[in-house]
């Protein structure tokens, strides 16, 4: 077993003289892409890499496309890790490792020169004549069935590939090892040997044979550095709603917001709380609402077709004056539209939806690691405020594993339960002096007078009126308190230079990317400065003082640039600013920014 | 869900004049006087504790209850009361929710969650105030309008078939199921405390007429207009003949059999089964899971979690 395969489809390769030979041995950053089909496993080797990383205190960062089809279809799972800081999920691939032909065809061209094509040679066949690029050819398929015993088929291709690279970029075999036993022996002990036995077939594999170097990432060591947790975003969304004492929701399946419920219905019983699956959207935020009127602030979410069905609801909790959490996991729109790529175009959705004077908040999360953080602002925010706040992810966050510090735990979660206590006369459910806090049925009236909550404009008390003085004061009561937010909220940090030529802005998951185009544009020695919008609405007061200290601003978004050539953020920035200096850059091809489509678009 | 418990103040009895709240603003002659009668008189009746109480509504003539009860309440929006109160009666198993509404809300732009809500057995009451007719908005066609009865949106009148409200209740798996009419007040009075009593999702659809917009819906089974009240004769197990001929209210081909009464139909419980509710599923579920947490705090559970993530 596993003697080097000298068949003509799986030549030893030669290392092309002058590129090859170039790759330093010591790296500090790579990214491999891993194409095959969606039901060839490659996604659990990428979870495995980026777990990996995240143990050995590597920063990384994963991109995914998954087909919409139901199963099967092209798919990809790119793994950039990192010594350094790991900012987006890159540009072009160091490693691809092409499991079929139409994955070779597909991907050759990410690849960059002199990057390394490792390919299973029983079904690709490469152009070897292109000499940019290294081959590695190896009989993926036959040697995975060789080595399990023929019944799993090719099954076990993608652990065994997993070996290979583990060989090829001297993972801690160990410590990968730990993790397969971790993933599949939970359930059934017979299923890790197999697995064990696939990753030791391509783990022994004579690499040395076909790669003149390995690769070695540079030990990072970092002082008093917490442990690294690995997560996905939807996964950080799940776990920020329970350490921020959320314990009731309800949601409607929706690709790609699901997980988060499912999380959250596996998980909330172990904390007394509880998730339903309901019906359609509307009884998801009704029931949400519900939960919230009760006194437990709750969580409904969706993506943005059923954010749309939500919205009537929202507009209740607006008038009502009810906390709520509405997460929006975008895709690309309008309907159906693109249901597994990512697009930020529910950002007016979020902040102008509802009918009527509707104000609500609308907070954005910025990269995994973000999307914990962001939920807890979003809580505090909604409890505070007594508002629905929305929460902006996106299909690039849901699926992108990162590794980031472990959160400290202790000194965030947050026990929250119903207010019961006795209210004392005179309490006014709506008051006109006061920011809101409702009284939770179940709570005694000392005064004997039981507030009933309301969509119709209402007085202080809660009776309905039409009074047009009243509804006057209202909308600004309803108003007011999001400015007494603004008023609060910190301005966003500058990356880079506090003034300059130009600065980029930014909101979401083009946190990354944009950050990495503006090191790689200053160490050009191009003059621009990044910040980076958490709270999208209210805005905090004083961005118009950090715009003054620069040239031009530049909103970076995925959206389009709509019908006067300005893209949503940026719209929202002009109308607040009247500042003929707010460009725009978007684009709309369904996929993350490319560090490269941002430094030629601030280049122009 | 464990909820604390705060010092409430000294009991003080339920009286008719501490549940009233604002004057309703209900037509002269509107059946839905008499639905907020019989709530007003089984609360009293009942002395259940002032703020236990949660009366909901949606969108509608009827659905302004709230205001004119004074409990902890909501009024909600069009058609979605009874996921709103499935929120309030699963997360607060120490309250008593009530829901009020009419057949816009029940039957037209809030049927499918009725159907879901009767489903998933919630426990709550909900009394559906039927006239037959959108009074709000000034007389257009509702789900339970007659064939051929004319409205400003049917001016040749109605040409669609009415719901009919027991069948579909039966068929979505609502629990309990009665019908009254308002202008037989006692015995409405009667089914809605038996809809309180009822563990699970219960149901009493009152016909409510309206005085404006049409007024002679259910003359026909108003005794005092020369109409017909025919109550279900409930089995007494008495091992009488007579009894052979009275319905077994758990028996739901018989209560099909029923609600395919012709017009005006009959009145009183047509079927009533004991079923998990879904409070009691959920609770069942989230005790096992927490059992296996063996009591730890919310924060050990949370970085046990974390731990298997690193």
């Amino acid at each position: 077993m596993n003697t080097p395969q000298t068949t003509s489809s799986s030549p030893v390769p030669t290392p092309v003289a002058g590129r090859a030979d170039l790759r330093p041995q010591h790296i500090h950053d790579a990214v491999i892409r891993l194409a095959g089909n969606s039901q060839d496993g490659i996604q659990s080797v990428g979870g495995f890499l980026a777990r990996l990383a995240g143990r050995s205190a590597q920063d990384v960062m994963t991109y995914m496309t998954i087909p919409s089809t139901i199963s099967g279809g092209p798919s990809i799972f790119q793994v950039r890790i990192g010594s350094g800081e790991v900012l987006s999920a890159g540009d072009e691939a160091d490693f691809l490792v092409a499991f079929h032909q139409h994955s070779y065809d597909t991907h050759i061209r990410a690849l960059k020169e002199g990057g390394v094509l490792l390919y299973d040679s029983d079904n690709v066949q490469p152009n070897l004549d292109d000499k940019r690029f290294v081959y590695v050819g190896v009989q993926i398929t036959s040697l995975t069935i060789e080595a399990l015993g023929g019944t799993a088929k090719d099954k076990g291709k993608n652990i065994f590939v997993l070996g290979l690279l583990a060989a090829i970029f001297n993972f801690d075999a160990e410590k990968l090892k730990t993790l397969i036993r971790e993933r599949f022996g939970k359930k059934d002990a017979s299923l890790a040997d197999t697995a064990l036995i696939a990753f030791q077939a391509g783990y022994s594999y004579p690499v040395d044979n076909l790669l003149a170097d390995r690769y070695h990432f540079e030990k990072v060591h970092k002082e008093g550095a917490r442990a690294q947790i690995t997560m996905d975003g939807n996964q950080a969304i799940a776990f920020g709603l329970i350490a921020a004492g959320v314990r009731y929701g309800a949601a409607y399946p929706i690709t790609p917001w699901t997980s988060v419920m499912e999380i959250l219905r596996a998980e909330l019983p172990k904390y007394g709380g509880l998730f339903v699956q309901t019906e359609d959207e509307l009884a998801a935020v009704s029931m949400a609402l519900g939960f919230s009127y009760s006194g437990n602030l709750a969580v409904t979410g969706s993506s943005g077709p059923g954010i749309s069905l939500k919205t009537e609801a929202i507009g209740w909790a607006t008038m009502a004056e009810i906390p709520l959490l509405v997460v929006n996991v975008q895709r690309g729109g309008p309907s159906t539209g693109l249901p597994t790529n990512v697009e930020q175009s529910d950002l007016y959705q979020a902040i102008y939806s509802g009918h009527g004077d509707s104000p609500r908040v609308v907070l954005a999360a910025a990269s995994v690691e973000d999307c914990f953080y962001v939920v807890l602002e979003a809580a505090r925010i909604a409890r505070k405020y007594s508002t629905p706040v929305f929460i902006l992810s996106d299909s690039s966050l849901s699926t992108r594993i990162e590794a980031f510090d472990e959160p400290d735990l202790k000194n965030l979660v947050q026990i929250s339960k119903p207010d019961l206590t006795p209210r004392p006369e005179g309490f006014k459910p709506y008051p006109l002096d006061k920011i809101t806090q409702h009284a939770p049925p179940g709570t005694p009236m000392l005064d004997g007078k039981y507030p009933v909550l309301t969509g119709l404009e209402h007085d202080e008390t809660g009776h309905p009126t039409g009074n047009p003085a009243l509804h006057m004061k209202m909308t600004a009561k309803r108003r007011e308190k999001l400015q007494k937010l603004a008023a609060e909220l910190p301005l966003p940090e500058i990356h880079g230079d506090p003034e300059g030529d130009t600065l980029l802005v930014g909101w979401g998951s083009t946190f990354g990317p944009i950050r990495e185009a503006v090191n790689r544009l200053r160490k050009a020695g191009s003059s621009v400065s990044a910040i980076h919008l958490r709270h999208v609405h209210p805005l905090p007061d004083g961005l118009d003082a950090i715009f003054a200290r620069f040239r031009r601003v530049i909103v970076v978004e995925l959206n389009d640039s709509g019908l006067y050539g300005f893209g949503q953020l940026a719209t929202v920035l002009r109308a607040r600013y009247c500042d003929p200096k707010i460009q725009s850059l978007t684009k709309t091809d369904g996929l993350s920014f490319l560090v490269r489509e941002i430094v030629d678009g601030v280049s122009k | 869900m464990s909820t604390s418990t705060p010092l409430a103040a000294e009991p003080v009895k339920l009286t008719k004049s501490a549940l009233t709240a604002e004057r309703p603003t209900w037509c002269p002659g509107c059946g839905d006087y008499s639905v907020l009668a019989a709530y007003y008189k089984i609360l009293e009746k009942r002395q259940l504790p002032h703020e236990k109480i949660v009366t909901l509504a949606g969108i509608g003539c009827s659905s302004r209850f709230p205001y004119f009860v004074n409990s902890h309440g909501a009024h909600y929006i069009h058609g979605r009361s009874i996921p709103l109160a499935t929120g309030v009666s699963l997360a607060r198993p120490d309250l008593n929710v009530f829901v009020f509404g009419g057949d816009g809300d029940g039957f037209s732009i809030g049927g499918n969650h009725l159907e879901h809500g009767a489903r998933k057995n919630v426990n709550l009451t909900y009394v559906i105030m039927d006239n037959s007719v959108y009074g709000m908005t000034k007389k257009q066609t509702s789900p339970t309008s007659p064939v051929g009865f004319k409205t400003k949106t049917d001016p040749t009148g109605s040409m669609d078939r009415p719901v009919n409200a027991v069948k579909k209740l039966l068929s979505a798996g609502a629990t309990f199921i009665a019908r009254a009419h308002a202008s037989q007040i006692n015995h409405m009075t009667q089914m809605i405390e038996r809809a309180m009593d009822h563990e699970g999702f219960s149901v009493v659809h009152v016909l409510s007429d309206c005085s404006e917009f049409f007024p002679d819906a259910y003359t026909s089974a108003n005794p005092r207009k020369g109409g017909e009240y025919k109550i279900i004769e409930e089995k007494l197990w008495d091992q009488t003949p007579e009894d052979e001929l009275r319905h077994d209210f758990t028996d739901e081909t018989a209560a099909y059999r029923l609600a395919d009464h012709p017009f005006p139909g009959l009145f009183g419980v047509f079927y009533q089964v004991e079923r998990a509710t879904k409070n009691d599923l959920e609770d069942m579920w989230i005790d096992s899971v927490r059992t296996k947490m063996a009591h730890c705090s919310d924060l050990e559970i949370l970085q046990q979690t974390f731990d298997r993530m690193k």
